[in-house]
């Protein structure tokens, strides 16, 4: 087992850096970049430009060396110093920027996947052991609805909801007298009240698809012939059905729950743009719209990252899980 | 106790043949040659849902085939009066005289201002009458820009006439219109992307299957490195590193090519699978064995029992094509205006101001949802179908 | 013979899948019963109803399939008040499928082993994990002792080294080894019938050889009765005691395996003996097939069912009467039109 994670982990080495080169490769390829035009700007306003602090910032960088050195000097500090660049747009370190919104961000995504996943599993159970029935019906062609309405619709169709019949406003996640407000009782109350709904929304995005995995799943499971052996040993069905068959049906599931790390630090980028929520979603979109290339740079190398290593728990997860796997 | 009876005794009870019993096994022959298209389409019939669905889908494409026809008025043609008019019913029969008689029109706006917000809002006239008529005169086109004509299946007897049947945006523009425009970019986004996932699918899926080895492995690890990017992140920064200044035909195929990178794998694994999967085969072999030549398996053999899992795939992967194309021209990472698709449309909707000043604005919406509902209903069903022997 | 004799009496059993095409009549009117500590086989072609036959005793037929009439009597001797053994008759077919009754019967009392040890088994929980929760559920024992007696039963079945085989994954095993584990499970309740669902037709010979030769030992160290159903006629004649043949869900034919194979009567079972071949029988000679299909399920035929492909049927009237029951010797039972009295039918 230890060598078999061992192993993963090295041939991740050769995946992160193919991915930190694509990454490069793509905040590179728009012509141009947010530094130079910064920099014309500032001076076509006939503001002074200190030719000095220009300097270092283009040495720092390597800007106008070749690009194998711009990317050298780029990864490397990510690498000994954990620095991933500043955002020229707003004049921070990109990791002081991503750090102010993570932790809500997390925050609202782990709510949600949890919610997401009381919903979805049973539902899907239901669905595969009464396949046919009314409710299966039901639960079937409203997950196809769910399926085919983008998220950033039933986002906005709530929100027109909320604003025309209950008269209140959904975007943000603080009333506006607590957005500078310092942390307290009160503070956190109205961060409650403003956090339930785009969580509900950020759960249905992802609920519909993960029924229709589990009913399928199941579907395949409850066929075999070995739920029939636990029936026949004088387990209940709801205990057969729950220690067999179910069982079973999870591991395709497991094989794909890594990815919902990624998941957490990005956020649901468009029902948070929607909504206007202080995410890090928002503020990538931002970065790739201003090409502001360190910030954006940063989460394309982040999110990759945290997918690689989200297939990596995956894949130990299901060995840990599946004997068949793990003895292979 | 009945008496029990020695059959040997009685020699007139033996064998007799009569027609009635060799009927069952007619029914059988006959089933035996129906061939496998048929077999599918008899499963495909039966599934009520699916069949709506494919109507509707041929509707769609119609339609976006033929949206000048469709179309009241060019889609980017403004009338600042009618900022924000509101849709319009239809009436078909005209009772004003006492008498009912057939003529549609609809009712023409009063504007009143308010006198707090200083807004301009419309309040139907019911006073006004539009008529209007089918195969009306409107704007000149060219039907699949070939034929010259200036016909349309509805419009205003009066071209001036405000004639807003969903509502008009923020610069007065016709909704409806704008939306049939919209169609022809989002459906066919949908196709010619699928299209090129196709061909990057079966070709390098089907090198994959054919050659094994050398060939697949390298395949095989490309594909599984293009799949564990995150395709969110991907797309917005490729769609975000076309050049704003590039013509919007040159952005459309960008948007095109980004949306088919990531989804070709899946297309191709598809493809592999399958391919590895027959080889294996009984009937496969069995064909080989009777010394059928190569070309004729592939053709006769192969190709049917897989090319109806790729016509079901690919029916599946059209959705997902148009989902996404709706969502990065929605945060406008994707296409631009001019350009209309039915995520620029809904751009307009972005913030909750013009939602609810303009509710009709989430239109475009209904319309991308019944467009992926019914390519995914009709990729059901085709899926299902596909396989005519399964249960 | 003595009543208390009897374990499990099936009659008129009706077991019917509600389908949308249709409704199939699996088992259509299923009679037969089974002693204490005797083999009986239920022999047929396949879809005759033989597995759901077994599955409607266990009440676990998967739906849309149904029991719709007949009884299942079980026989049990539980201790009386006055300390001898009293006699209790249960009717399975009354217990609805998920009832505690039927739970505490089944894998206690009935226990059943399955065509395929491949897939009759957990592919993610042990041998152990799977063997001992049996153990568990229906006796009052610690995890332990649980797999103890697991162990125990490992041994008894044959496995080698059942120590370390207690841990391990069916797909670390055999064919024929985990068709040991699966007897082994059905067995570590010590129920009175074991129903063996062709146990032996996935495995090789001499595996199925010696699954049989195990199947026989045990029976005779613990004295369960045992319904073996099976296709093979050469398996019926190594280990019934009695046979019941059947046909498109009724049992046309049943008697003692002497008298089944010397004197068959239904010109089913003559034609399924003829079929088989014989050891020194003449060089060359062709082996007879039975005439036919078997009629399509949805649509069974009128009267007797096996009159489509019947060589000896009698025109007019297998066609339109379902045969009774006909008892034409000891123990000898015959569902056929040429050995009733037919003078009250025509």
């Amino acid at each position: 087992m230890l060598q078999y994670i061992a192993r993963r982990v090295l041939m991740m080495i050769p995946t992160l850096f193919a991915i930190s080169v694509v990454t490069f490769i793509i905040i590179q390829l728009p012509p141009g970049d947010f530094f130079t035009t910064y920099i014309s700007n500032l001076a076509a306003m006939g503001e002074s430009v200190d030719q000095t602090v220009v300097e270092a910032i283009k040495k720092e960088y390597g800007f106008g060396e070749p690009i194998y050195v711009q990317y050298g000097k780029w990864i490397w500090k990510i690498i000994t110093q954990g620095d991933f660049g500043r955002s020229f747009q707003r004049g921070r370190p990109v990791t002081e920027l991503i750090g102010d919104r993570l932790a809500l961000t997390v925050v609202l995504s782990l709510f949600a996947l949890i919610i997401t996943w009381v919903i979805a599993f049973p539902i899907g159970i239901y669905s595969a052991v009464r396949q046919y029935s009314i409710g299966d019906y039901i639960f079937t062609f409203l997950g196809f609805i769910g399926l085919a309405v983008p998220s950033f619709l039933i986002a906005l169709v709530l929100m027109y909801i909320a604003f025309k019949y209950f008269n209140q406003s959904v975007g943000g996640l603080f009333s506006p007298e607590f957005v500078d407000a310092p942390w307290n009782l009160a503070k956190l109350r109205d961060l409650l009240n403003h956090l339930w709904i785009p969580t509900i929304i950020i759960a249905l995005e992802g609920t519909a698809g993960l029924i229709r995995v589990m009913r399928a799943n199941l579907l395949d499971e409850l066929h075999k012939p070995y739920y029939t052996t636990a029936k026949a040993k004088g387990l209940s069905e709801f205990q057969a059905l729950i220690q067999y068959p179910v069982r079973v049906a999870l591991n395709p599931w497991i094989s794909s729950v890594g990815w919902v790390l990624p998941g957490l630090v990005s956020g649901a980028t468009i029902i948070s743009v929607v909504l206007s929520l202080p995410t890090t979603g928002p503020m990538q979109l931002q970065a790739l719209l201003n090409q502001d290339m360190y910030l954006a740079g940063s989460f394309v190398l982040l999110l990759s990252a945290l997918t690689v290593i989200g297939t990596l728990i995956s894949d130990i997860l299901l060995a840990w899980i599946d004997p068949r796997i793990r003895y292979q | 106790m009945s008496q029990p009876t020695d059959p040997a005794a009685m020699p007139g009870q033996t064998p007799d043949i009569t027609a009635s019993e060799e009927a069952p096994q007619e029914v059988e022959a006959k089933i035996m040659v129906a061939s496998q298209w048929k077999l599918i389409w008899w499963k495909f019939r039966r599934h009520k849902l699916a069949m709506i669905s494919g109507i509707i889908v041929i509707a769609i494409y119609f339609v976006a085939a033929f949206a000048e026809f469709f179309e009241v008025f060019p889609p980017d043609q403004y009338a600042a009066r009618y900022t924000y008019a509101p849709p319009q019913t239809i009436h078909l029969i005209d009772m004003s005289d006492g008498t009912p008689r057939l003529a549609p029109y609809v009712n023409g706006y009063k504007v009143t201002i308010d006198s707090f917000s200083l807004r301009r809002t419309f309040v139907v006239d019911p006073e006004q009458k539009i008529p209007f008529r089918f195969f009306a005169k409107g704007f000149e086109y060219k039907l699949l820009g070939i034929i010259p004509w200036d016909r349309h299946l509805i419009g205003p007897v009066n071209p001036e006439d405000p004639f807003y049947l969903l509502g008009a945006d923020a610069l007065g523009r016709d909704l409806l219109s704008r939306m049939i425009a919209g169609g022809r970019i989002s459906m066919s986004i949908g196709l010619l992307g699928v299209a090129i996932s196709l061909i990057l699918g079966i070709l390098l899926g089907g090198l994959s299957g054919y050659y094994g080895g050398a060939v697949d492995n390298i395949i095989q690890r490309i594909i599984e490195f293009l799949r564990s990017l995150p395709t969110i992140p991907l797309w917005m920064s490729l769609a975000a590193a076309l050049p704003i200044t590039w013509p919007p035909l040159y952005v459309y195929f960008g948007i095109t090519i980004i949306l088919s990178f990531i989804g070709w794998t899946g297309l191709a694994r598809v493809v592999r699978g399958r391919f590895l999967a027959l080889r294996e085969e009984d009937f496969v072999l069995a064909a080989r064995l009777d010394g059928a030549p190569q070309i004729y398996l592939i053709m006769r053999h192969m190709v049917p029992s897989f090319l109806s899992h790729i016509i079901a795939s690919i029916t599946l992967a059209i959705p997902g094509m148009i989902l996404s194309e709706t969502a990065l021209s929605f945060l406008g990472l994707g296409l631009r205006p001019p350009v209309v698709s039915w995520g620029v449309l809904l751009q307009d909707a972005q913030n909750i101001r013009a939602v609810s000043t303009a509710p009709w604005l989430l239109i475009p919406g209904l319309a991308v949802v019944i467009a992926v509902l019914s390519l995914n209903f009709l990729g059901d069903g085709l899926r299902d179908a596909a396989d005519p022997y399964g249960r | 013979m003595a009543s208390d004799d009897k374990l499990i009496e099936v009659k008129n059993l009706k077991t019917h899948f509600f389908l949308d095409q249709g409704v199939v009549k699996a088992v259509d009117g299923v009679d037969f019963e089974i002693r204490r500590g005797e083999t009986l086989c239920i022999v047929g072609e396949s879809g005759c109803g033989k597995s759901i036959t077994a599955r409607s005793i266990m009440q676990i037929v998967d739906p849309p399939g149904r029991i719709v009439s007949g009884e299942i009597l079980l026989h049990r001797r539980i201790a009386g008040d006055s300390g001898g053994q009293v006699e209790d008759v249960i009717d399975l077919a009354k217990l609805g499928p998920n009832s505690r009754e039927i739970r505490s019967i089944r894998g206690k009392e009935v226990a059943m082993i399955f065509q395929e040890p491949m897939t009759s088994l957990s592919p993610v929980h042990t041998i152990g994990h799977q063997i001992s929760q049996a153990i568990t559920l229906h006796n009052k024992v610690t995890k332990a002792e649980a797999r103890q007696q697991t162990i125990e039963t490992l041994r008894l079945v044959g496995l080698p080294k059942p120590e370390l085989r207690v841990d391990s994954y069916p797909f670390q095993l055999s064919g024929g080894m985990r068709q040991r584990a699966m007897i082994a499970m059905a067995l570590s309740c010590h129920p009175n019938l074991l129903i063996a669902d062709e146990p032996t037709t996935a495995l090789d010979v001499t595996t199925q050889a010696q699954i049989l030769d195990l199947m026989l030992g045990l029976q005779e160290k613990l004295g369960m009765a045992i319904m073996f159903i099976t296709h093979d006629l050469g398996v019926v004649a190594e280990i019934a005691d009695r046979v019941a043949v059947m046909y498109l869900g009724l049992v046309v034919e049943s008697g003692d395996v002497y008298t089944i194979f010397s004197e068959p009567k239904h010109p089913y079972t003559r034609a399924l003996l003829r079929s088989i071949p014989q050891v020194g029988g003449k060089v060359r000679q062709r082996l007879d097939s039975i005439r036919g299909m078997v009629p399509d399920p949805y649509n069974r035929p009128q009267g007797c069912p096996f009159h489509t492909r019947c060589t000896e049927k009698i025109a007019g009237l297998c066609n339109r009467v379902l045969p009774e029951r006909v008892t034409i010797g000891e123990g000898h039972e015959v569902r056929c039109l040429l050995y009733s009295d037919r003078g009250d039918i025509a």
